[in-house]
């Protein structure tokens, strides 16, 4: 199609040029200037670099990337062995864990709340800054159908989509002809266990760690994307007229009532669950344990209790709860496998090379 | 007559359908003649345009949508709009949306180019002859009938009957170079009977009609009849041939003014008929590409339906399929079972559509339309004396120039310069040297004499009476100025006599009565004149082959000798012979002549005497050298020319077509031999072929006639099998063949037998004449020689002498196909790296259509982050440089038999598409697997992930990309650096780096949180270099097997 096209239009070029004054025989004037330019472009010709991929060339510059490799990933893996990682699944599968019953029993519309408590040790104390995670196995926050399913808008405080939030929201759009805030099956969903950290002093007494819930969230969501209804300082007014989610035991201003920048939308823990997970096995940041002023350690070693309230069901999907305690370093949390590759591919280019 | 023509009117309506009545000045016949039937015909206007600018949107749009992948994400795009599926209609529409775009501002610039011309024509202005005056009106306004005025170098508005010229003799001169392209000036006839009208008003009195063929495209074919009513007399009728017809698009020449009158206008005129007709070749490369389409089609197909198989197996548990936390809206709930797979299918579907890559078409189509810039651009093809580069007619074939396996070319003008020089005639066996005369000659000036005149009345007929000459024929040419070193020149025609001026200075004039124009059937062409004397004589120009045997006296076996003598020198030989014929003959041929011009056939003329005429034709400059670098580069050279075989071999020889140590086979003129004959001496040949097919290079001469038994299925040599299939054995084993003696159609039938034949060999055929354009029309690549005149217009590229075919085959077809091939591998390629991961992605997200990326990386991947470097690369890449080409013509067979398109090829490009996928994917995901990778301990999601992967793919991409390109011209750097960079920049806008606004969107700051992770950037540059490793180590292989400069190909074909 295309081809015949051109072809006409080229004749149709051709044709102009021979009403219009016989250009054919235009004589010498029309013919040098058909003579075309002589660019170094138009004539292919223009000044190139030409590598070549030899061995000669190749081989040294494997060499050097196995020299440059090999020590980036010595230096990755050792980073990696040096972070200290504790993780406890306390989801109470298991008949004899302690949060067994709580799992078997469990209800959502109890309102009595259901805790356990877990004993572990800690071997080696962990210095500097401890982050505490929870960790789910097997929960789908990648489905599509769950992904997709929030009002951007509303959480960013537009009141238009507060009281009319998106289709995408639908089942958890609105409960009792009143419209859900948050609304959707991400926020419906959000992690409700409660954790607590107690250390065990040698003589038995228990001691609270302290747990720190800022900065657990993406500074960019809490101060740009998430926002709450904006109009009234007063929450429990900007949020009239909307329905908590189904889900949920109390309502989204009621989050952190104790603190109004960790309240409503702009609630660390929310937004944090906000963020779905790229994997079905995924670790959200719960609480960071600060380092102390002093030369202990953050977290030092011996006994611990978890205290867990119960209220996340995930034994309906045969998913799992952990709770993670870990050290970061500059490339993060524990993570072998980025150090491995480099080493690996370091030493398979050196022995190319 | 009026009985006749009444009943001719009354015969019925079929009679009508091919013939149409003209009313010249729309003037009614006399009442009675015959009834008037006014007939609607179209207007003068041309409509080269395919759109009005109210239908452009909705009938280009229509076009667009017939080739099938605009089809394909169109339907996409619709499902996309109708069900919910996983990624928004933006992102297959967009796409679609660019490439539809992009494609119809080209075509609409076209159209628009199309237009400007359109209008230019129809509003030039015509002089129309109306009630005895002239008017000036515009071209498009000429009806049918209408009397034009055309004056000299004035373009004919529309295709006309001559009635009258400005010359006494009514004739005109015309040049049809912008029709046929030949530059030579022709004549034409007015109606004998209208010819002597000078003014406007004896013009407007005429009162006659026309009747002819409906309007048909062949440019030299033209039957009517003009029937011119006098007063109260019976209507006289003329005959009307294509010597009356004046065709649109021709220009006047020497001739002052012309009155014609309109037959055929706007649409219907020869010139816009031709422009209609002309088939469309597709290329090796295209076929390639939809074949890997087709497979690609498969694999989506089949990624779909797996998904979906796994999904419902996957979803068999509720808990899976509806956990607490997700349930499904009321709508999808209540959805039919059948409906709601299919629904699932075809988000699949839509999931994975971007493995067709949708901008390929539209890159191809860019790369091929640019790319044939630097053809015409090229200097080398530019030729000085001509002042003529090489044209391109068809950019839709430039790769199929690497791809050529057989070059079939025309002798004479092609191989041989056409420029003829007269040596020697022989008259009755004796012979006549130019620069040698001697008294000698005089005492026999008689036949000499007669010749010179033959010539020269033959040469007025097609030649141009001024006092230079110009002809079509370039061995008329030769033939007038060795005639004027034998003392006799050709002064003029004049009122249809010749003037000549012979040796003593004395002027002998010749009536010209009849031409009979030469054509390829008969093979010769005659005339008849009357001397001064009042003798009739009738000459008959032509191929020896044509001439002797009619020949029935003289000496013509010493003739014959000579000729052949001459023959084996190199040299082209013409033959002429004479009879004079008595009045009574002449009256009889006469009769016949005027009563059925068509009927020629019934002529057979009895000849008296033979004469041979030789001239040299030059072989062009490095012919041989370009012959023979085709020859190295794998190409087989057939020579298929009308001429003698004796003239052809010595051509053959002088070009090194056929080398010393070549054997040849020859099998010629099988007029008389029986069939099988020529069967046993085929298998013959093949047996020994066969026998010492490495040990010696074998040639093979075929004749028209012997060629044309061999083709033709037999139905006594049915039990022989199948000369056909000998035949081409035979061909494919000879490293050279000559078939001389051919007819024009034999020429294309030769292309046709090779480009049927199991193989499918890509041929090319390069010619000049307008023998040669049913042959350049078959072959694959059609290119034209030097003298482009007709065949320029039917060819798909035009260079102006043979030695540019080296060029334009081993260096720009070479790169042409090096640079589209590697863009078809790479879109393939790129398309897998991007989907791949996404089918990955469906293990992990319980198959529930969750894209990977976001949608502007989804939507702009193939259109903007990855699209220019290929481009850009398809059109600069030269992997070799010119030099090497040239100088190792065998390159070329590196690359034959579409050897970088092939299955290995594509497969080993798709597994290393895969391959990298599955590193970008993986890599990500272990670097993600349950583990944090900031130093704040913050987290990140699915976007992050996909942002990973979707950098990790860009890089990689354009990188292996730039580990292709061999040649890094500033160009290539600005593209590959600059996409990459765009890309960022990019990223880092659509992550609302400066815009607040896009806080809304789920990009909003990942790509920042991702760059400000170390493991994130060392993660990238590791699985960067893994997926490149692979490719780097196969080009140092392959480079380490074979150190030659044919490496880089040898290592694309594996």
């Amino acid at each position: 199609m295309i081809t015949a096209m051109m072809a006409s239009s080229y004749n149709a070029k051709e044709e102009d040029g021979h009403h219009s004054g016989a250009a054919g025989h235009g004589g010498a004037g029309a013919v040098k200037s058909r003579k075309p330019d002589n660019t170094a472009f138009k004539q292919q010709r223009l000044p190139a670099w030409q590598p070549i991929l030899t061995a000669g060339t190749v081989l040294p510059a494997f060499f050097v990337i196995g020299l440059i490799f090999i020590p980036i990933g010595i230096g990755l893996y050792v980073t990696s062995n040096n972070i200290k990682e504790f993780e406890i699944d306390y989801t109470g599968v298991d008949s004899n864990s302690p949060c067994y019953s709580c799992a078997r029993n469990f209800s959502s519309n109890s309102t009595t709340p259901c805790t356990c408590s877990l004993n572990f040790t800690l071997e080696q104390p962990f210095e500097s800054n401890v982050f505490m995670y929870y960790g789910l196995s097997n929960f789908y926050q990648n489905h599509r159908r769950y992904v997709k399913s929030r009002d951007d808008s509303q959480l960013n405080g537009d009141l238009s989509s507060l009281k009319e939030p998106s289709k995408e929201c639908e089942p958890y759009r609105t409960s009792e002809s009143f419209p859900i805030a948050p609304c959707g099956a991400i926020a419906n969903s959000l992690f409700n266990d409660t954790l607590e950290l107690y250390y065990v002093e040698s003589n038995g007494t228990r001691n609270l760690v302290p747990l720190v819930k800022k900065g657990i969230a993406w500074w960019t969501d809490k101060h740009v994307k998430f926002r709450n209804p904006s109009g009234n300082s007063n929450l429990t007014i900007a949020f009239q007229g909307t329905s908590k989610p189904v889900n949920w035991r109390k309502p989204v201003f009621e989050l952190d009532p104790l603190d109004s920048e960790n309240n409503g939308f702009i609630n660390e823990d929310f937004i944090v669950w906000m963020r779905t997970a790229a994997l079905p096995t995924f670790r959200k940041l719960y609480r960071i344990i600060q380092k102390k002023p002093s030369t202990t350690p953050t977290l030092p070693s011996g006994r611990y209790i978890l205290t867990v309230t119960y209220n996340y069901p995930v034994l309906s999907f045969d998913g799992r709860k952990r709770m993670i305690l870990s050290t970061i370093s500059w490339m993060g949390g524990k993570n072998p496998f980025l150090g491995i590759a480099y080493i690996t591919v370091g030493s398979i280019c050196f022995f190319l090379g | 007559l009026y009985r006749r023509t009444q009943k001719m009117f009354c015969v019925g309506e079929e009679s009508w359908v091919d013939s149409r009545t003209v009313y010249i000045g729309h003037k009614e016949p006399p009442p009675g003649a015959e009834a008037y039937i006014p007939q609607r015909y179209p207007d003068n206007r041309i409509v080269s345009s395919k759109y009005t600018f109210w239908n452009f949107i909705p009938k280009n749009l229509f076009e667009q949508f017939r080739r099938i992948a605009n089809f394909y994400f169109l339907v996409i795009f619709l499902v996309q709009l109708i069900i919910d599926t996983p990624t928004s209609p933006v992102t297959s529409g967009l796409p679609l949306f660019f490439v539809i775009t992009v494609t119809a501002i080209k075509q609409g610039y076209e159209d628009w180019l199309r237009h400007k011309a359109d209008c230019s024509i129809n509003e030039c202005p015509v002089d129309v002859v109306q009630q005895g005056k002239v008017v000036r009106t515009q071209s498009h306004k000429l009806r049918v009938g209408d009397v034009v005025m055309v004056r000299e170098d004035e373009t004919f508005p529309c295709d006309l009957i001559l009635l009258s010229s400005s010359r006494h003799d009514g004739t005109c001169y015309v040049t049809t170079t912008s029709l046929d392209g030949e530059s030579s000036h022709k004549t034409y006839y007015a109606v004998p009977d209208t010819m002597a009208f000078t003014t406007e008003q004896e013009v407007d009195s005429l009162h006659a009609t026309i009747e002819c063929e409906q309007p048909q495209p062949d440019l030299y074919k033209f039957v009517g009849r003009i029937n011119i009513y006098k007063d109260k007399e019976e209507p006289v009728a003329r005959p009307l041939g294509a010597e009356n017809l004046l065709l649109r698009g021709a220009t006047l020449k020497n001739t002052q003014h012309i009155y014609a009158v309109a037959i055929y206008t706007g649409m219907e005129t020869k010139m816009a008929l031709n422009y209609q007709s002309k088939s469309q070749k597709r290329s090796a490369v295209e076929k390639s590409m939809n074949a890997f389409l087709i497979v690609y089609l498969c694999i989506l197909i089949s990624k779909a339906v797996i998904n979906t198989v796994l999904k419902y197996a996957w979803q068999w548990s509720p808990d899976r399929d509806e956990p607490w936390y997700n349930h499904r809206t009321e709508h999808e709930r209540q959805r039919h079972v059948v409906c709601l797979f299919i629904h699932r299918f075809l988000a699949f579907m839509v999931l994975f559509n971007y493995i067709i890559p949708v901008s390929m078409y539209v890159t191809v189509e860019m790369q091929k339309f640019l790319g044939s810039y630097f053809i015409t651009w090229d200097e080398d093809m530019f030729d000085e004396e001509l002042g003529e580069g090489a044209q391109v007619n068809t950019s839709d074939l430039n790769e199929e120039l690497g791809q050529v396996e057989y070059v079939f070319t025309d002798k004479t003008g092609t191989l041989t310069e056409n420029n003829m020089e007269f040596i020697e005639c022989c008259v009755d066996g004796n012979v006549y040297i130019p620069h040698a005369i001697c008294v000698r000659m005089l005492s026999r000036t008689t036949f000499f004499l007669d010749e010179c005149s033959f010539i020269k009345d033959f040469t007025s007929v097609c030649g141009r009476p001024t006092s230079f000459y110009i002809s079509s024929s370039p061995d008329e040419v030769a033939l007038v100025e060795g005639m004027k070193k034998l003392g006799y020149t050709y002064l003029r025609l004049r009122d249809n006599h010749m003037e000549i001026l012979n040796k003593d200075d004395e002027i002998e004039r010749f009536e010209l009565l009849h031409v009979l124009n030469f054509d390829s059937v008969r093979r010769r062409m005659s005339v008849i004149v009357r001397s001064s004397s009042g003798e009739c004589l009738l000459f008959c120009k032509g191929a020896d082959s044509s001439i002797f045997p009619r020949v029935v006296s003289g000496k013509v076996e010493q003739v014959k000798a000579r000729v052949e003598q001459n023959a084996v020198e190199g040299l082209r030989t013409l033959c002429v012979a004479y009879k004079s014929l008595t009045e009574a003959d002449y009256q009889e041929a006469c009769f016949h002549l005027t009563e059925a011009k068509l009927a020629l056939q019934d002529r057979e003329q009895r000849l008296a005497q033979a004469y041979d005429i030789i001239e040299r034709d030059w072989l062009q400059e490095k012919a041989a050298d370009t012959i023979e670098s085709l020859h190295k580069a794998g190409m087989k050279v057939w020579v298929l020319t009308g001429d003698k075989m004796e003239t052809a071999a010595a051509t053959c020889y002088a070009s090194k077509l056929f080398r010393r140590t070549l054997y040849l086979w020859v099998c010629y003129s099988a007029n008389t031999r029986p069939h099988n004959h020529i069967y046993t001496l085929l298998h013959l040949v093949l047996h020994r072929c066969s026998l010492s097919v490495d040990c010696l290079d074998f040639g093979l001469i075929i004749d028209g006639a012997t060629l044309s038994a061999v083709l033709k299925p037999n139905p006594e040599s049915a039990g022989h099998g199948n000369y056909r299939e000998i035949f081409l054995e035979i061909c494919r084993n000879c490293s050279a063949v000559l078939c001389c003696r051919m007819a024009p159609l034999q020429k294309a039938q030769i292309v046709k037998l090779i480009k049927a034949s199991k193989e499918h060999p890509i041929t090319l055929a390069i010619g000049d004449g307008a023998n040669d354009v049913s042959m350049i029309q078959e072959a694959h690549v059609g290119v034209m020689g030097k003298e482009g005149r007709q065949a320029a217009r039917n060819s798909d590229y035009a260079i102006p002498k043979f030695k540019h075919l080296k060029k334009i085959l081993l260096v720009h077809g070479h790169y042409y196909y090096i640079r589209i091939a590697e863009l078809v591998q790479y879109f393939f390629y790129k398309n897998v790296c991007f989907i791949f991961p996404q089918f990955l992605y469906q293990f992990f997200c319980g198959f529930s259509q969750q894209p990977l990326y976001d949608t502007a990386y989804l939507t702009l991947y193939n259109i903007s982050f990855t699209s220019l470097p290929i481009l850009l690369y398809s059109l600069v890449e030269q992997h070799v440089s010119v030099e090497t080409l040239k100088r190792e013509p065998s390159l070329y067979r590196d690359i034959a038999k579409n050897s970088l398109l092939r299955w290995p090829v594509f497969l080993y490009w798709t597994c290393l598409g895969v391959f990298d996928a599955v590193i970008f994917f993986f890599g990500a995901y272990f670097l993600f697997d349950n583990t944090t990778f900031t130093s704040n301990g913050q987290m990140f999601g699915n976007w992050t992930f996909g942002t990973l992967v979707f950098t990790v793919l860009v890089f990689t991409v354009t990188l292996k990309l730039a580990l292709d390109t061999h040649h890094w011209t500033w160009i290539n750097h600005f593209v590959i650096w600059g996409s990459l960079l765009f890309y960022v920049i990019f990223s880092l806008l659509w992550g609302g780096i400066i815009w607040y606004n896009f806080c809304l969107l789920q990009m909003y700051y990942v790509f920042m949180q991702m760059l400000s992770s170390g493991p994130a950037w060392l993660s990238i540059i590791l699985l960067i270099t893994v997926s490149l490793l692979p490719d780097v180590i196969k080009k140092v292989l392959c480079r380490a097997i074979s150190p030659l400069l044919t490496v880089p190909m040898a290592c694309r074909t594996i």
